[in-house]
C-alpha cells in the first residue's frame, strides 16, 4: 500500500471532483457545479481557470467580477501549493494519460516519435494560444481542450468528447510518452510557470540515494529529476507536477515532500 | 509558430460556420458571446427543461456554447431565469433582460430572439383552420393573435390567421414546437435575423410622437453644409430646362 499512498488519495479527489460534477448536473447537487474552467461552490463561492480567464481577456472581453476573483484565488493557491497540483490532484486527463504512460511501461511500448518533441513546446502553445485567442476574438484553448471535453462526455454525454479524449490516449500511448501532460497542454505550461517559486516541493536526500532510478521510470516530467544522485536540493523545477510517484516508489528514503520557503534559482 | 497560429485560428473559426445559433435568454451579442463564454456548462445544467444543450465537435457551433433547438425543446420561460442567473463570465447578462430603470424585473421578452411565419406553409394561410400555434403560445392573445379574414377561394369560409407580435414574443419557440407542418411553418429567429429597419429619414406622420422627429431633422439639415449644393443642384440651369 505504501507504493500507492499518494496515488490512491489523488484518484479520490479527482474522481471524486467528478462525481460532485456528475451530481450537480444529474442530481441538482449544489455542493459543486460547472466545470474545470470555471465553477461554484455551495452557489456561493465561483473558482475559475486562471488560464481560461487569461484568454477571454486576451480575446478582448473584460469578465465578470466573479470570474476575475474566482481566477485570483486559484492563481493564488497554486502559486503557494505548486501550479501542476492541479495536473495530478484536480485534472481528469491525468488518469487517462496516466494509464496511458502504464500501458507503455507494462507493454514495454518504446515508439518515440522520430522528430522528439521538446517539452518547452507548451510554452510555446500557452503564448500562441493568447495570440490566436487576441486575433480571433475567441478563448483559443477552452474551445479545443480535452480537458473540458472529458468534463462533457462524462457529465453531459458527449460521444464527440470520448473521440478526442481518446485520440489523446491513442498518442499518449503509441506515439509520444507523456505526450499530452508532458510536451503539450498548454495549461500544464501555464500552472509550471505558476508555481515555479511554490512552498511545497519534492526534496531529494542524495545520500539515501542509491541510483536505481526507479523514479525515473514513473515520472511523467523525467527532466525535472535531473538532480537525482547528483546533489540534494529540492525538485526546483515549476513542471514538477508533485504528483508524489517518486516518492512512493522510492525504497531509500531519499525522495520525500517538503516545504521550501527559500527563493534560490537553480 | 504563425502558420501553426492560422490553423489553430481557423479550426476553431470553423465550427462557428453555423448561419445562427438560439443563444439562452440574456446573452450578448453573438461575437461577444464567443469571447465572454467560459463554457462551463451551468446554464444547461440550471435549465430545467433539458432546453439548453452545449454544442461538441460536428455540431457546427462553437464547442461547449450553449444553444436550443426550440423544434425539439422549446424554452419555458421561467420567472426566474436560473440560466442567466447561473451564468459567471458575463456572457449572459440579466441587464439585458431588464428594461432600464427596472434591472431588478428582467423580463424574458426583452429575449433577442422573435418568432417569424412563413404564411406559403401555414395551414392558416391556406384556408384550413389550425390555431396550433396560437394555442401553444405561452402568451396567447399578445405574442400571438389571430385574424379574420375571408376565404375568397370559397366565398363563404373565414381564415383565422395567425399574427406574431414582435414587441411581445419572447422568441421561446413554444410555436416551432407546436407547428403540425413536417418543417415548421412558424419559427423562432436572432432578432436581427428576423427584423427589418427604416432608415430613420422616415417618419410616421400620422403619430404625433414620430413627427416630433421632423423638427430635429430639419435642425441637424441646417447645420449641414450640402444643403446649399443641394439646393443649387435642384435649381440647376440645365436641370430646369430639361
Amino acid at each position: 500500500m505504501r507504493k500507492y499512498k499518494f496515488l490512491i488519495p489523488r484518484r479520490v479527489i479527482q474522481l471524486s471532483i467528478l462525481f460532485l460534477f456528475v451530481g450537480g448536473n444529474f442530481w441538482g447537487w449544489e455542493l459543486l457545479r460547472g466545470n474545470y474552467s470555471s465553477a461554484i461552490i455551495l452557489d456561493s463561492l465561483n473558482l475559475s481557470d486562471p488560464y481560461a480567464v487569461l484568454q477571454i481577456l486576451a480575446s478582448g472581453f473584460l469578465a465578470s467580477s466573479s470570474v476575475l476573483i474566482g481566477a485570483l484565488i486559484i492563481l493564488l493557491i497554486y502559486m503557494l501549493v505548486g501550479g501542476r497540483m492541479f495536473c495530478s490532484w484536480i485534472c481528469p486527463m491525468n488518469i487517462i494519460t496516466d494509464l496511458a504512460f502504464r500501458l507503455r511501461r507494462m507493454f514495454k511500448i518504446e515508439t518515440e516519435v522520430r522528430v522528439a518533441l521538446s517539452r518547452n513546446l507548451r510554452y510555446y502553445l500557452l503564448a500562441l494560444s493568447l495570440i490566436v485567442s487576441a486575433v480571433f476574438g475567441l478563448a483559443a484553448f477552452e474551445i479545443i481542450s480535452p480537458i473540458s471535453m472529458l468534463h462533457r462526455a462524462i457529465v453531459f454525454g458527449s460521444g464527440a468528447g470520448w473521440a478526442i479524449v481518446a485520440v489523446v490516449f491513442l498518442v499518449d500511448l503509441f506515439i509520444l510518452k507523456a505526450g499530452w501532460c508532458g510536451h503539450i497542454c498548454p495549461l500544464g505550461g501555464f500552472y509550471s510557470l505558476v508555481g515555479k517559486q511554490a512552498i511545497i516541493k519534492v526534496k531529494h536526500d542524495k545520500d539515501n540515494c542509491t541510483n536505481c532510478m526507479a523514479c525515473f521510470d514513473v515520472c511523467i516530467e523525467e527532466p525535472v529529476l535531473s538532480i537525482v544522485g547528483k546533489e540534494s536540493d529540492f525538485i526546483r523545477s515549476g513542471a514538477c507536477t508533485n504528483c508524489g510517484r517518486c516518492i512512493e516508489v522510492c525504497d531509500d528514503n531519499a525522495l520525500k515532500y517538503a516545504l521550501k520557503f527559500d527563493l534560490k534559482k537553480k | 509558430m504563425g502558420t501553426g497560429g492560422l490553423i489553430w485560428g481557423k479550426a476553431i473559426q470553423t465550427t462557428t460556420k453555423a448561419d445562427y445559433v438560439l443563444r439562452p435568454p440574456g446573452a450578448l451579442k453573438e461575437k461577444n458571446f464567443l469571447k465572454a463564454c467560459i463554457k462551463c456548462g451551468q446554464c444547461v445544467e440550471a435549465c430545467p427543461y433539458d432546453t439548453l444543450k452545449l454544442a461538441e465537435p460536428g455540431d457546427g457551433i462553437t464547442n461547449g456554447t450553449p444553444y436550443f433547438e426550440p423544434r425539439s425543446i422549446p424554452c419555458y420561460l421561467c420567472t426566474d431565469m436560473p440560466c442567466t442567473n447561473s451564468c459567471p463570465s458575463g456572457a449572459l447578462d440579466l441587464k439585458l433582460l431588464s428594461k432600464e430603470e427596472e434591472e431588478e424585473s428582467p423580463e424574458i421578452n426583452n429575449s433577442k430572439i422573435l418568432a417569424v411565419i412563413h404564411k406559403e406553409s401555414c395551414l392558416a394561410y391556406w384556408g384550413i383552420r389550425c390555431e396550433a400555434c396560437y394555442r401553444a403560445c405561452p402568451l396567447i392573445d399578445k405574442a400571438i393573435t389571430l385574424d379574420y379574414e375571408v376565404n375568397k377561394r370559397t366565398g363563404m369560409h373565414a381564415k383565422l390567421l395567425p399574427i406574431v407580435h414582435s414587441d411581445v414574443c419572447t422568441g421561446c419557440g413554444v410555436c416551432e414546437q407546436a407547428c403540425i407542418a413536417e418543417k415548421a411553418a412558424i419559427f423562432v429567429l436572432p432578432i436581427d435575423k428576423a427584423t427589418g429597419e427604416v432608415g430613420d429619414h422616415y417618419i410616421k406622420g400620422w403619430e404625433k410622437e414620430d413627427e416630433k422627429r421632423i423638427n430635429e431633422k430639419i435642425e441637424k439639415v441646417d447645420d449641414d453644409k450640402d444643403v446649399d449644393s443641394a439646393i443649387d443642384y435642384l435649381n440647376d440651369d440645365d436641370l430646369i430646362d430639361e
